[in-house]
């Protein structure tokens, strides 16, 4: 069993900006290093790496830039913001298996100022790969950005649950309430009103400007090793109580059109039931939840997914009980990607170690598990890190 | 993800603030007024009066030539017209054509003076429906300063920035879809009219998108039954930003829940965007996109 064999013994970032100025190589490389100080580790002690398929930084080349020598593992991790909490479990594996003793994991990209994500790409159909294909059913009618992707589930997500725009924007209201106090965050001090949220233009109805995480220039990366180990270093380790990747039947990249009611995220119940399994734990004991934010609606919908309210239920939830640092459960206590910064997932990680390290901007009490979910719409990844 | 570029407003903020920076000046011309370039100027132009040779002035037309940049040279002279032209660019205004040229002379430039442009940014308007396309009308005006502080002459220059109007048959469709040998058949179907859906040879389930073999039964027989395009409207959107290659926004797309009880991706056309509704019936229609695509769309049953 992966349970309680590796944890997070370091974190490390960048600044997140709209352009850093400097190659994703550096950034990369300054994460990392960022990282192993903080877990009071050097490059010589590195013997594995893991990305995302989607990085530019090949895994030799972070390697040759931080002065890490020999590689025994190196890994990526596919399917976009999906990734994220991928490339833990994939560490977790070699340190509990042999493979490597210390892994770092990392994310980084010039997201704003480079190659923005958000802009249509019309040779995303170009290619008969089976990826090309998938989209070629789409592309052709401009349906090719992420916003667009998302808002046609969101759509039907109002139409058999009676949501609304609102529902929506109570998501992104709470994410910049948390960002408006971390210091770290793009809109730190920047909140929202929900009327801001319902007056903001127009991207892809029903998703308004301020339902869509921003962009963000920037890295993240964490250092994984032996739950043992970890234990004898600087920090509380961040113990990986679960792991877990997951597909759904049908799965297509962010474009699920054809499998179901449209309603919810099966790729996330995958990995739901593999993390409540795996911990032993459930929603009841968790004490913050780090949701990927890419887009509002899919906020609403992992609550239901990861078994924190009913199908359907999450507007309530949000609305009544509440996703903020005093509601029943606390959501992205950062600010998220929507208020701190899009790195892909991969700082909301770095956030679930600060909760239960005890060192976070909005420090939440008595936080002794955490979970950690990745990109929505595609196939996914989620992680369970507790103290201990 | 979305950081769109900047609406109507905010060009119209960015244009007044490099309105407020005033006139900026640039930089010295590379060479003095001199006699060949003024000789050569006539010559191109047919300008054949002796005058300016003979009493060492420059033709005041020629005020521009003194400080334009070859060809493929492309200064950054912190002009605030550039600016302002870089973001009518990324708005999607991307053709460019000049309407007003006003020059004014306040006194002949003389052999051996070495000149120096200042932009001043005026006025942004629009945007404007015009026959070439919806743009917006800027105007800035250059004025050339002797090395002593006078103006030698000035110039009022307007251009009219379009989005260029919407693809014509002529222009290639930019969204094209990928296609294999799984997937001609369905691309072939909408070029004569038909919409087509993968049916299993064996155990007959239907299937879109379609697929190399069955995931039922594993029979890599295949067919095709061609779908009566009836359906009704599963969800939509509509999309506003940021622009789509050979798109006006805003649009519609939907996903169609096709009687035979497949769903298919494709855009609802002929129909207000308010009136969009999900469980609207609709029926398929197919538009040509340029002479090498079809698409099929979707529009009201009742239209
Ligand atoms: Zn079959």
């Amino acid at each position: 069993m992966l349970s309680g064999r590796a944890a997070i013994a370091g974190v490390g970032a960048t600044e997140f900006s709209k352009q850093s100025g400097r190659t994703e190589l550096r950034l990369a490389a300054e994460a990392v290093w960022a990282a192993l100080d903080d877990a009071g580790l050097s490059p010589a002690d590195v013997d594995g790496m893991v990305t995302y398929s989607q990085d530019a930084n090949q895994e030799i080349a972070v390697a040759r830039e931080t002065g890490v020598g020999e590689l025994t593992f190196f890994s990526r991790v596919e399917y976009g913001g999906g990734a994220a909490c991928g490339t833990v479990a994939h560490a977790a594996m070699a340190v509990a298996t042999g493979l490597a003793r210390t892994v770092v994991c990392y994310r980084a990209f010039n997201e704003r100022s480079g190659r923005r994500f958000g802009r249509p790409d019309a040779g995303l159909g170009g290619e008969p790969t089976s990826q090309g294909l998938e989209m070629s059913w789409h592309v052709p009618f401009g349906l090719v950005t992420p916003a667009a992707w998302v808002a046609m589930f969101a759509r039907r997500y109002m139409h058999a649950f009676g949501a609304t725009s609102e529902d929506f924007g109570r998501v992104a209201v709470t994410m910049r309430r948390h960002a408006a106090t971390n210091p770290a965050a793009w809109f730190h001090g920047r909140p929202i009103t929900l009327e801001e949220h319902q007056t903001s233009r127009w991207i892809a109805e029903p998703l308004h400007l301020l339902d869509c995480c921003q962009e963000s220039d920037g890295a993240v990366a964490l250092v994984v090793t032996s739950a043992e180990r970890a234990r004898d270093l600087r920090h509380p380790p961040a113990v990986v109580a679960a792991a877990a990747q997951g597909s759904g039947a049908g799965q297509m990249m962010m474009t699920s059109y054809y499998r179901d009611d449209m309603t919810g995220l099966p790729e996330m119940s995958v990995v739901a039931r593999r993390l409540w399994e795996m911990s032993g734990l459930s929603p009841a004991d968790v004490q913050a939840a780090i949701l990927y934010d890419h887009f509002t609606p899919f906020v609403l919908t992992q609550l239901e997914e990861l078994g924190f309210c009913g199908r359907g239920e999450a507007p309530g939830f949000v609305r009544d009980e509440g996703i903020g640092l005093d509601g029943r459960l606390p959501v992205n206590p950062h600010g998220g990607q929507l208020g701190e910064a899009y790195i892909h997932g991969m700082n909301g990680i770095a956030e679930a170690v600060r909760q239960l390290r005890g060192s976070a901007a909005n420090q939440l009490a008595g936080v002794t598990n955490v979970l950690v979910t990745a990109g929505t719409g595609v196939p996914t990844s989620g992680l369970v890190l507790s103290t201990g | 993800m979305t950081d769109p570029e900047m609406t109507a407003e905010e060009l119209h903020e960015l244009a007044r603030g490099q309105a407020d920076l005033g006139e900026v000046r640039g930089a010295p011309a590379p060479d003095p007024v001199n006699a060949p370039m003024i000789r050569h100027w006539q010559q191109a132009m047919g300008d054949t009066n002796p005058v300016y040779l003979a009493t060492g002035v420059a033709p005041p037309a020629m005020a521009q030539v003194w400080t334009m940049p070859g060809p493929g040279e492309r200064p950054d002279d912190g002009s605030p017209v550039t600016d302002v032209l870089a973001a009518l660019d990324r708005h999607g205004c991307t053709g460019v054509v000049a309407t007003n040229c006003e020059q004014t002379y306040h006194r002949y430039a003389r052999l051996g003076e070495r000149l120096t442009p200042a932009t001043r940014f005026t006025d942004l308007a629009g945007p404007k429906r015009t026959a070439l396309g919806v743009g917006f009308f800027a105007t800035w005006t250059v004025t050339w300063y002797a090395e002593d502080g006078a103006p030698v002459a000035e110039m009022l220059f307007r251009v009219l920035k379009f989005r260029p109007s919407e693809t014509g048959p002529t222009t290639p469709y930019p969204l094209r879809p990928a296609v294999n040998q799984d997937t001609r058949f369905f691309w072939d179907g909408v070029e004569q009219g038909e919409l087509r859906i993968q049916a299993c040879a064996d155990c007959g389930a239907l299937r879109h998108p379609p697929g190399p073999m069955c995931p039922v039964c594993r029979s890599v027989a295949r067919t095709h039954t061609v779908a009566t395009g009836r359906g009704v409207l599963y969800s939509y959107v509509v999309h506003h930003h940021p622009p789509v290659p050979g798109r006006e926004t805003p649009f519609a797309v939907g996903v169609v829940e096709l009687q035979e009880g497949v769903r298919i991706v494709g855009n609802v056309v002929d129909c207000p965007i308010d009136k969009l509704e999900v469980g609207m019936p609709l029926r398929v229609t197919f538009r040509r996109m340029d002479d090498r695509l079809v698409l099929p769309m979707w529009t009201p049953e009742e239209a």
